[in-house]
């Protein structure tokens, strides 16, 4: 037998996605494996001898590292001494400031950071983000990659990016010798946008550098760091290794950031049987000894294997926050694909947007799925309005600024002609008017014409090997005329020289301005501190195009002047014969004439008094003038009528067929959904008014349901209330009208 | 940091990093190089904020930026798993310290050495260096 409700369930996005019961001995368990060990810290002569359960002796590569580079050896025996829960109740006490408990994680072994954070529900965790996330600030990052490496869509996209507020941005390849032409591309575009992002090109370690040498990028995402030895190697690299490569990006002034995340090491087959919490512990500790100002962390690409476990999602949060213990600035995953299931991946982002991070997301799709070279992205340019909404309702600053088209159209334009000249000017195979054109309106690339590959490749080879670097970018943008990009790239190269931005948890607000943890640390200590959405920010936020004023709706429900169809004739008396009298609200024809549904008022009127006299019944119609509500315009027509039965009808269209002897509230038959509601409907709600003044039996009136019709129409059901509400003069009795007839 | 005592690698003064100056040709990439002197600066104010970790590596970026390039990168490449025997891991120590004036980078690498060595990670002798390790240009 099978439930067809449980066929519907099976149906859902959410049931596309692979659940397993943990096994921990393949490391296949988000957090507290048996395999993990107990927290433990011996020092002897200022060595550490023991850590976690594991002597010297058998330390591995990591254990090495950590030991020798992570650990804080003046506190970390009192914090060791020190019961997990405490710390993790320091973590949500307000009183404790941020300084406090980074002090205490400095001394941490991996096994007790675990520790700590396992004592914590996730709505704790996300107060120890509040409290913790590095820079006051939070913002966003950006992914900006096209299928075709078209570098006039990738400038125009960089642009519109910028333009957006994401704080930096990165792209990859599709082919890797592309890598110089797009990390130039975004570079000029990101600048045409906004002055002060920042842009890296995601690819092998060696190229990566050599970009940034030519100061073509100014960040790098790229080091990965993993929780075991074998995964290390496997990975090509070692503690020591990384961290040489990040104090190499340092000497040539470009921002560095590891990256890990939970699940690595089970997706690579050496997870020792470790839980995944667990030796993302280890990354963590070595990302901060190897002196990393942060780390993008939380799954970033193996997101799908920890949230197909039990207490997967809460794991991914833990490690977010252990990073921030651990003083990193952090870009908190929400980048790859998480869940086919809407609401799963938008639950899971809220664990970061609302206490926010340094990036919210470690690389939003500012680009559509389609061209998402980095895995097809866990968010797009389809859902940037989602985000801003998000923003909106919670009063939350999620790194995004709400931008008009036309602005956008305009930003995408100068960077993809600026890229054009630069192209030009150095030689690369031409960027043809065609592209300019079709990447400032375009969808995605395939949008774009095509590029000749074999000559974009030779110029990203003459580039990468060549003497050219972003000073020759600078020189030629100025002679081109885009003086105000050419400003800009400068100016990078400039920030290059002072550095201030190695420090942790770096971006450029506005006019270059540095806010990392030296300028603009979080502070947060509870309710009225730390970063508020306020002022003009909050302005800024609210202000989404789509918003709109209300007073004008008010204007255009008509200031109906020559509602003289519906003619005052004096008191509504009390009938004594067979009748039905339609009661109208105080705006009915007047102030307003339509209904919620779009209904003139005098075909509605005039369906209804048709459908009574249908029914061979004497129709009266009266004006209420006391109240606007639909039930009390109702019971008042009943009051009136000689048979007892009245039609109420509000201007927005809502009707109810009451009867004298009925309490207010009470009806025969009400129809509270107005915009469901047609004229056919109207005649037939008519025609049993009579049918009740008849005495006859009648069946109620069949009406459609529309569910949604209350979230459409909500907002302009309380403005026609509200002008219907304006019009009431408590003193006045009804009044007789006569329905002239054109 | 103020603009004012910040000096790049070539010696230049951040007011003369100016659009004109490039435009005239008197300015190339190697003027928009940190210098060593502005890493330490930005180590000690890493350190003053308790970030010690942080501030070893600009310490140990201020000692590479005046090392080329590609020297960089071979050092990147000779610290990789099985890259290097211990030997030429310890030759490359001794050449930072003493050729390159790179103590504590040297210090770094001599340190890896020894846990490559006990971790059984180094190229044993007889092996040749694969063709990707040469790869870099």
């Amino acid at each position: 037998m099978r439930s067809k409700r449980f066929e519907k369930l099976a149906e859902r996005p959410i049931n596309r996605e692979t659940f397993i019961k943990p096994w921990p001995e393949v490391g296949l368990i988000a957090l507290d494996s048996p395999l993990d060990p107990s927290p433990s810290l011996k020092i002897e002569a200022g060595v550490v001898i023991e850590m976690d359960g594991v002597r010297r002796e058998e330390f591995d590569l990591l254990d090495h590292f950590i030991a020798r580079h992570a650990l804080n050896l003046d506190v970390a025996e009192r914090v060791m001494n020190r019961p997990s829960h405490e710390i993790a109740r320091m973590l949500v006490d307000i009183n404790v400031p941020r300084a406090a408990i980074l002090e205490l994680a400095s001394g941490c072994t991996p096994a007790k950071l675990v520790d700590i954070v396992q004592q914590m529900n996730v709505l704790e965790m996300m107060m120890g983000l509040a409290k913790m996330r590095a820079r006051r600030t939070p913002a966003n990052q950006a992914h900006v990659t096209n299928r075709k490496e078209n570098p006039a869509l990738l400038a125009a996209d960089a642009a519109e990016a910028a333009l957006r507020g994401f704080a930096e941005i990165e792209t990859t390849v599709g082919v890797t010798r592309y890598a110089p032409l797009n990390a130039l591309a975004i570079l000029v575009g990101s600048q045409t946008g906004r002055g002060g992002v920042l842009t890296q090109c995601a690819v092998e370690e060696a190229t990566n550098l050599r970009l940034g040498f030519k100061g073509l990028t100014s960040y790098s995402e790229t080091l990965s760091v993993y929780g075991t030895e074998d995964t290390y190697v496997d990975g090509d690299d070692t503690p020591w290794s990384k961290a040489f490569l990040g104090a190499a990006y340092a000497s040539r002034g470009v921002k560095t950031r590891y990256t890990s995340g939970t699940g690595a090491a089970a997706l690579m087959g050496h997870s020792e049987g470790k839980s995944m919490l667990y030796l993302e512990a280890r990354c963590l500790l070595v990302t901060r000894g190897a002196g990393s100002q942060g780390t993008q962390n939380g799954s970033i690409s193996c997101i799908a294997l920890p949230e197909s476990l039990p207490g997967g999602v809460r794991t991914v949060l833990a490690e977010n926050l252990i990073a921030m213990m651990l003083g990193l600035e952090v870009a908190s995953g929400n980048d790859a694909l998480a869940s086919h299931s809407e609401m799963r991946k938008s639950a899971k982002l809220m664990l970061q947007f609302i206490p926010g991070t340094d990036f919210i997301t470690s690389g939003y799709g500012a680009i559509p799925r389609y061209d998402n070279m980095f895995g097809g992205g866990n968010f797009d340019v389809t859902e940037l309005d989602d985000w801003y909404v998000l923003q909106r309702d919670m009063q939350v600053d999620g790194g995004l600024v709400p931008v008009r088209e036309e602005e956008v159209l305009r930003v995408r334009e100068r960077g993809a002609r600026a890229i054009q000249a630069v192209f030009d000017a150095f030689g690369f195979p031409p960027i043809a008017e065609a592209e300019i054109e079709t990447a400032i309106t375009a969808y995605n690339s395939e949008d774009i014409p095509d590029r000749d590959k074999v000559a974009d490749i030779q110029a990203a080879q003459r580039l990468l090997d060549g003497p050219l670097t972003a000073i020759e970018v600078v020189k030629v943008l100025q002679e081109a005329g885009f003086h105000d990009v050419a400003a800009n790239v400068l100016e990078m190269q400039r920030q290059r020289v002072i550095g201030d931005y190695l420090q942790p948890s770096a971006i450029f607000g506005d006019n270059f301005q540095v806010l990392s943890v030296l300028t603009d640390p979080n502070d947060y200590q509870g309710p009225g501190t730390g970063y508020r959405v306020e002022g003009k920010r909050w302005s800024v936020l609210q202000n989404l195009p789509q918003a709109w004023d209300p007073r004008t709706y008010l204007e255009s429900l008509g200031d109906v002047e020559d509602g003289t169809w519906l003619e005052e004739i004096g008191s509504a008396e009390q009938g004594d014969q067979p009748e039905v009298v339609v009661a109208l609200g105080p705006a009915f024809g007047v102030e307003i004439d339509h209904t919620i549904g779009g209904l003139d008022h005098r075909d509605v009127l005039s369906a209804m008094l048709q459908g009574i006299h249908d029914e061979g019944v004497p129709a009266r119609v009266v004006r209420i003038h006391h109240t606007s509500d639909c039930a009390f315009i109702g019971h008042a027509g009943a009051q009136l009528s000689g048979s007892g039965i009245a039609i109420g009808i509000q201007s927005k269209g809502t009707t109810v067929i009451h009867q004298r002897n009925l309490a207010p509230l009470e009806n025969l038959e009400l129809f509270p959904q107005a915009p469901n509601l047609d004229l056919d409907t109207y005649r037939q709600i008519g025609r049993n008014a009579a049918r009740y003044a008849m005495g006859k039996p009648t069946a109620p009136v069949p009406v459609r349901i529309d569910n949604t019709a209350r979230l459409r129409l909500i907002v302009q059901t309380t403005l026609m209330h509200l002008r219907e509400t304006q019009q009431i003069e408590r003193d006045r009795p009804p009044s007789e009208l006569h329905v002239l007839r054109e | 940091m103020p603009n004012n005592t910040v000096h790049t690698a070539s010696g230049r003064t951040l007011d003369e990093l100016d659009i004109e100056a490039i435009r005239a040709g008197e300015l190339t990439a190697k003027d928009f190089c940190i210098s060593g002197e502005t890493l330490h600066r930005q180590a000690d104010a890493a350190e003053a904020a308790g970030y010690w970790q942080l501030a070893e590596n600009l310490r140990r970026a201020a000692e590479l930026a005046g090392i080329s390039n590609q020297e960089v990168l071979d050092i990147y490449n000779a610290l990789r798993p099985s890259r290097s025997t211990y030997d030429e891991l310890i030759t490359l120590a001794d050449r930072l310290e003493n050729d390159l004036h790179a103590p504590l980078t040297a210090a770094f690498v001599r340190e890896a050495a020894e846990v490559y060595q006990e971790r059984g990670i180094l190229r044993n002798s007889y092996e040749t260096i694969s063709s990707e390790a040469c790869s870099c240009r």
